[in-house]
């Protein structure tokens, strides 16, 4: 038996105040420890196997220059520094950061809007038929919702349509086949998609603020708009933090509805990192460049994300 | 923490060694080659292109006529197929008869079959010479060179023209020149006719009338030698010059659809079969399904010539089909694709399924087609193509990445007015050189 650590009283009753470890104690820690980890261990595998291994070959091939298939020629940082002076793949990186402002702040912002006019009709049958009107966007397959909106953007559907029996035929137009238009429309394709997200997160947020703080500030004879300002906001500051990390990754990582509703054309005009990483690996065999552009975007996604992080958790950053 | 560790470890298990391997001694002699089919069972695997019922259809009556020899057939579009067909030919499942995308990659990687065996074997020199050329390749060459591929038939493309609304704009019968084509054009524009429905979003569409253009302004061997990339071979030349400010003009006047930057090949195909196009420049693989969908109200012409009486050039390439190097039974393989060129009942099918020319030895019929189709129409403009000796490859299988990485965006700015026509040829040779590079 080994003495007990400073000043710690020994004998019988300091066990109950103190353990002390013995081996037997610090076998039996280990172990469960040991049992601890043999739960974690397949998941674990998995996660090694799955995400850091590929994470690890994607960091390795950023620096080789290979075709997928023969044999690879080490550049060093050569395809980091292609990703960081040609002006396609800038103009690609942009076009990713232009898509934040569709992605997630409108979605956040009109779902504030929409959880604070809906809040108080989230229960019965018609607050779940909102609730599901609501988050129909979210439960349709992406790749689904850019076939749709393809369809009513394209020359003749139902949005030019409109446009001509309003009278604004002169604005109508193709509005994803169009130099100044397409990145633009693509955007109002993924707020719509992600509206739905925010609102439900919002709501629900909402929901479980105190209602004293509201009556509160209404006898501090707070309006409408200063009862959201000093109370609604603050409190969802936790919901608003998860939605901009969702909607950032979504619109810096977006794929199927810029595939589906654009292919990244007109042009350049809206190809975005996660399908230049696609034609680069698969379609032009340069695996090396795409793993670098994939890199770039990792550590993109991390800069943006982290802050946002560390902010909604109250934090200093 | 812990991940950072991880990710370490990881690291230095992958950093020992560059990825990828040589595959330059797995290639196997190919000097002994059976032409006998024998009776033992024999599964074939196909990895053929989805909404192309060809090959489907050769199969099932190969293994009619033929009852040890059955297939397993696995289907994709084609950009898939080209994305895909590198990995798949180099893992251990490999398929015996693969579409083949680009093959000049495929046969530097070592993953393609060398068939000068067989051609010796089969005689497969009683085909005319230019059937097989564009399959050729060699040292750092298209071509020319060792053979790689077959066609399951041999397309053409040309533009097929709406009967009804040829009839409307007063157009009796199929241009004789450019400029003739072009009065049609204008014609159509004033009479309130879409005069072209062409695509352009995703893979560019109007790169068919551009290298129908480029074709005639300049010697087509310019063309086919950038194409099968001879050194010296630019892009960059009077011709295409020529060809890519007659499609800015083209665009400018209205010629081509207002969203042709927003419509796909489906959307084009639909958009022309309801009647709202005056032409459509489109390949031969198309004949059957719009004898289907607009019976009687379709013609075919090969694009005409910049001068009258001048020799007709054409895009125009084999359904190329290859045997993987790593195949099961590279015997068989061959032997299917020879059937296909010789046996009647295989021609037959090329033709009433495929919509092309079947190939093969000059010697051989060539099936009919019903008349009055537009089926015939095109198999007959192939018999004249290959008559007048002008068929061409397509630029758009220069290199493995020019039509996305460059033609797509480059031809969608054109039209748009966001490109010079100058700007153009360069940024197609500019990439161009950087693949070659590599």
């Amino acid at each position: 038996m080994t003495s007990a650590l400073g000043s710690a009283p020994t004998g019988r009753d300091s066990r109950r105040a103190r353990p002390i470890p013995t081996r037997a104690h610090r076998f039996r820690w280990a172990r469960a420890a040991g049992t601890g980890w043999l739960y974690v261990l397949p998941a674990l595998v998995m996660y090694a196997v799955f995400v850091l291994r590929p994470l690890a070959l994607t960091l390795q091939y950023s620096l080789y220059n290979w075709n997928g298939i023969g044999v690879a020629r080490w550049v060093g940082l050569e395809n980091y520094l292609t990703v960081f002076t040609d002006s396609d793949l800038l103009k690609i990186i942009g076009n990713a950061i232009v898509l934040i402002v569709f992605f997630s702040f409108i979605p956040v912002a009109l779902g504030l809007l929409v959880a604070s006019m809906v809040r108080r009709i989230t229960t019965g049958a018609f607050g779940t038929v909102v609730r599901t009107i609501l988050f129909l966007p979210q439960v349709i397959p992406l790749v689904a919702a850019g076939i749709a909106w393809s369809w009513l953007l394209s020359s003749n559907g139902l949005i030019n349509q409109v446009l001509r029996a309003l009278g604004l035929g002169v604005v109508a137009r193709a509005w994803l086949g169009d130099f100044d238009t397409a990145l633009p429309a693509v955007g109002v394709i993924g707020a719509w998609v992600l509206l739905g997200l925010c609102t439900i997160l919002l709501v629900t947020g909402m929901s479980k603020i105190d209602p004293a703080l509201y009556e509160a500030a209404r006898l501090d004879g707070a309006g409408p708009v200063r009862e959201f300002l000093a109370v609604t906001l603050p409190s969802l500051r936790q919901e608003i933090g998860v939605c901009l990390t969702v909607t950032i990754i979504a619109a810096l990582a977006s794929f199927d509805i810029v595939y589906i509703s654009t292919s990244g054309g007109p042009g350049l005009q809206t190809t975005v990192p996660g399908l230049e990483i696609y034609r680069l690996a698969f379609s032009q065999r340069q695996v090396g460049l795409a793993s670098a552009l994939a890199v770039v975007l990792m550590l993109l996604v991390l800069a943006c994300v982290l802050p946002i992080q560390r902010l909604s958790r109250g934090e200093k950053p | 923490m812990l991940l950072a560790s991880l990710l370490a470890v990881g690291l230095t298990a992958t950093a020992c060694s560059a990825p990828g391997e040589d595959r330059s001694s797995t290639q196997k002699s190919d000097a002994a080659v059976k032409t006998e089919l024998g009776t033992d069972p024999i599964t074939l695997e196909m990895y053929a292109e989805t909404g192309f019922p060809l090959a489907k259809a050769l199969a099932d009556e190969f293994s009619k006529q033929h009852s040890n020899v059955k297939f397993n057939i696995r289907e994709d579009q084609f950009t898939v197929i080209v994305e895909n067909a590198p990995r798949v030919m180099a893992s251990d499942n490999s398929p015996d008869i693969i579409r083949l995308p680009t093959m000049a990659d495929l046969v530097k990687d070592d993953l393609l079959k060398n068939l000068d065996p067989y051609f010796t074997a089969y005689g497969w020199d009683k085909f005319p010479a230019s059937q097989l050329m564009q399959l050729r390749v060699g040292e750092n060459t298209r071509g020319s060179g060792s053979l790689y591929g077959m066609g399951l038939g041999y397309s053409v493309t040309g533009v097929f023209y709406n009967k009804k609304l040829a009839a409307q704009i007063g157009m009796t019968q199929p241009p004789a020149t450019v400029a003739e084509f072009e009065d049609l054009l204008a014609k159509a524009k004033t009479g309130g006719v879409q005069p072209i429905m062409q695509f352009n979003k995703n893979t560019a569409g109007i790169n068919f009338p551009h290298q129908a253009l480029q074709n005639q302004f300049g010697d087509p061997t310019q063309v086919a030698d950038w194409i099968f990339q001879k050194p010296g071979a630019t892009f960059d030349t009077p011709a295409a010059l020529k060809a890519t400010q007659t499609i800015q003009k083209w665009a400018q006047a209205g010629y081509f659809p207002k969203d042709a930057n927003a419509l796909d090949y489906a959307g084009m195909v639909g958009e022309f079969q309801k009647g709202n196009g005056l032409f459509m420049f489109n390949g031969d693989w198309e004949s059957a399904n719009l004898d289907k969908a607009m019976p009687g109200n379709v013609g075919f012409f090969l694009f005409p010539t910049e001068s009258p009486g001048g020799k007709h050039v054409a895009m125009s390439a084999p359904n190329t089909f290859g045997v993987s190097a790593k195949a099961k039974n590279p015997d068989a393989a061959a032997y299917f694709l020879n059937w296909v060129h010789t046996n009647a009942k295989a021609r037959e099918i090329s033709v009433t399924v495929g919509g092309s020319s079947p190939g093969g030895p000059s010697d051989l019929p060539v099936p009919s087609a019903a008349p009055n189709t537009v089926l015939a129409e095109t198999l007959k403009a192939s018999q004249q193509l290959g008559a007048e000796n002008g068929a061409v490859d397509f630029t758009a299988n220069a290199t493995g990445g020019i039509f996305a990485a460059a033609i797509t965006p480059e031809m969608q700015k054109l039209i748009a007015g966001q490109q010079t026509p100058e700007g153009y040829v360069k940024a197609v040779q500019a990439e161009y050189q950087k693949e070659l590079s590599r």
